[in-house]
């Protein structure tokens, strides 16, 4: 396979936008990728993208121009963004297109989300009982982790401050005020051990990236950051995902360790050699497991690296460097892309006062979601 | 009191004295629960699961979930988590008859049917208790 770059990139600012449809947020994104790349929307060759609950992302063409293009839409949950990522770049990696671009975007009423049981092949009175909560199994998850590997849940507060702390520095993100550890750990219990500011919330936003052929890169002089691998990947047998009535005895491993794995080796490099990541953090504890599912360090050892700062924006691993979900909110069919766009910006060096020190060559973003799939992409300057 | 309420849904535990949650088990002796409807569940034997496990993770839902959650209008917090029963399955339940202070991963539970509702009764464990 040719590889592939990002050579454009464009956010509508997350959080709450009462008079812009998720659709528009996905369109004003996608303007902005195409004026940061120098290009038109006819320059285009093909298009994919998505939302979960903000409609078809093919409609978009009605705004954008009828083009003609070729414009698949993706529905696949969390994986959302990441599924368009990799069908832009197979698109141009196989030789179809030069130029692609994907888009993700999302805008979600207030508080939880409340699935329906159908959708997910599940009875109804599993739904009706109250254990169809994508909190619950965030709680339930942890819980166990927790007491299985030392975390303490003042480690919880830790991650939860520094995402505030880094999306105050961020023009896209949605809670922008920074929060002491005291305020964090004793607000409203959600589920134990999780309290509200440790969570993320649904919320509102857009993102667009734009494709090219390192022909293309080449023709336009483009400021081109490297595709080194996408990776997606849904569940193994006997592992412990989101909406489960019941789970196999057997721990039989996790969607993101394969997904993880699979990235890692079609990069051609190790967890050793990322400069900064972005981790799905649907809830502080979930960035602390997910540092060990993607490898970064063995489980248990997350206690000492947040206390000594290492996924700080000056630390070894500077993780969630826009404040991630819990500062930018969660709109689902945005959230994997706006990942993307952060590291995008990092290794550009255009992240500004969230620009993580030293020569930052290698980034890593990862999603997760029901019902049990991640989605990993390695960027290379 | 318990014997008035209908359960939540037909078929979930069995009608004995002592009434144990139903799964399905496979020719390979992989078991599941609930039992899958439609063509998935159809080669399966109904077997009955273990009315004895031990916690395996814990948490209490602390506000009123949005529909489909249908419990009792006023709201109390309730307490879930997972039970593994050895050998068979680790299966989702409420948890009743304790705190949350009180519930340690590990601890020995057992199944118990409670109220639901004023109409309907559910399955839950509660820790286990010295005869």
């Amino acid at each position: 396979m040719s590889k592939v770059y990002i050579i454009g990139a464009g956010i509508h600012p997350f959080g709450r936008t009462e008079e812009r449809s998720g659709r528009d947020q996905g369109v004003f994104a996608a303007r902005q990728a195409l004026k940061d790349a120098n290009l038109e929307w006819d320059d285009i060759q093909f298009a994919s993208g998505g939302s979960v609950a903000a409609g078809n992302a093919d409609v978009m063409i009605n705004d954008l121009g009828l083009t003609s293009v070729p414009f698949i839409n993706v529905f696949n949950g969390c994986a959302t963004g990441g599924s368009a990522l990799s069908t832009a770049q197979n698109a141009i990696a196989s030789g179809q297109c030069d130029i692609a671009m994907a888009v993700g975007f999302d805008k979600h009423p207030r508080g939880a989300f409340n699935a329906n049981p159908a959708a997910f092949g599940l009875p109804d009175w599993y739904g009706q009982t109250g254990m169809m909560l994508t909190t619950q199994f965030f709680a339930l998850k942890l819980q166990r982790y927790m007491q299985l590997h030392g975390i303490s849940r003042e480690t919880l507060g830790r991650v939860a401050e520094k995402s505030f702390r880094n999306g105050e520095k961020a023009d896209h993100a949605w809670r922008r005020t920074p929060m002491d550890l005291d305020t964090i750990l004793d607000s409203p219990m959600i589920n134990h051990p999780l309290s509200k500011f440790m969570f993320c919330a649904p919320g509102e936003g857009g993102v667009a990236l734009i494709l090219a052929s390192e022909t293309k890169v080449r023709e336009l002089g483009a400021d081109a950051v490297g595709i080194a691998s996408v990776a997606i990947r849904s569940r193994p047998p006997g592992s412990f995902e989101v909406f489960a009535p019941s789970m196999e005895v057997i721990d039989g491993g996790k969607p993101t360790i394969l997904a993880s794995k699979a990235a890692f080796e079609m990069a051609g490099i190790g967890p050793e050699d990322i400069d900064v990541a972005q981790l799905q953090d649907t809830e502080s504890g979930a960035e602390i497991m997910h540092m060990a599912e993607n490898g970064f360090c063995k489980d248990g050892e997350q206690e000492q690296w947040l206390v000594e700062g290492r996924t700080e924006l000056d630390g070894t691993l500077p993780i969630n460097t826009d404040g991630g979900c819990i500062a930018c909110g969660e709109p689902i069919g945005a959230t994997g892309l706006r990942q993307v766009y952060e590291n995008v910006t990092q290794l550009r060096g255009r992240a500004g006062s969230r620009q993580v020190s030293g020569n930052v060559k290698t980034a890593y973003s990862h999603v997760y979601g029901a019902p049990g799939l991640s989605g990993v992409a390695i960027l290379e300057v | 009191m318990t014997t008035e309420l209908r359960p939540i849904a037909p078929g979930l535990w069995s009608d004995d004295e002592k009434p144990h949650l139903l799964g399905g088990q496979s020719a390979d002796g992989k078991i599941f629960f609930p039992i899958p409807e439609g063509d998935s569940g159809k080669n399966l034997s109904i077997i009955k699961l273990a009315r004895k496990g031990i916690l395996w993770s814990f948490t209490r839902q602390d506000f009123r979930p949005k529909p489909p959650y249908d419990g009792p209008e006023e709201f109390t917090p309730f307490l879930l988590g997972y039970i593994e029963l050895p050998g068979q399955i680790i299966v989702e339940s409420h948890i009743v008859g304790t705190t949350l202070e009180e519930l340690k991963i590990g601890m020995p539970m057992e199944f118990v049917i409670t109220p639901f509702d004023d109409s309907r009764s559910n399955f839950a464990f509660r820790p286990e208790q010295a005869l």
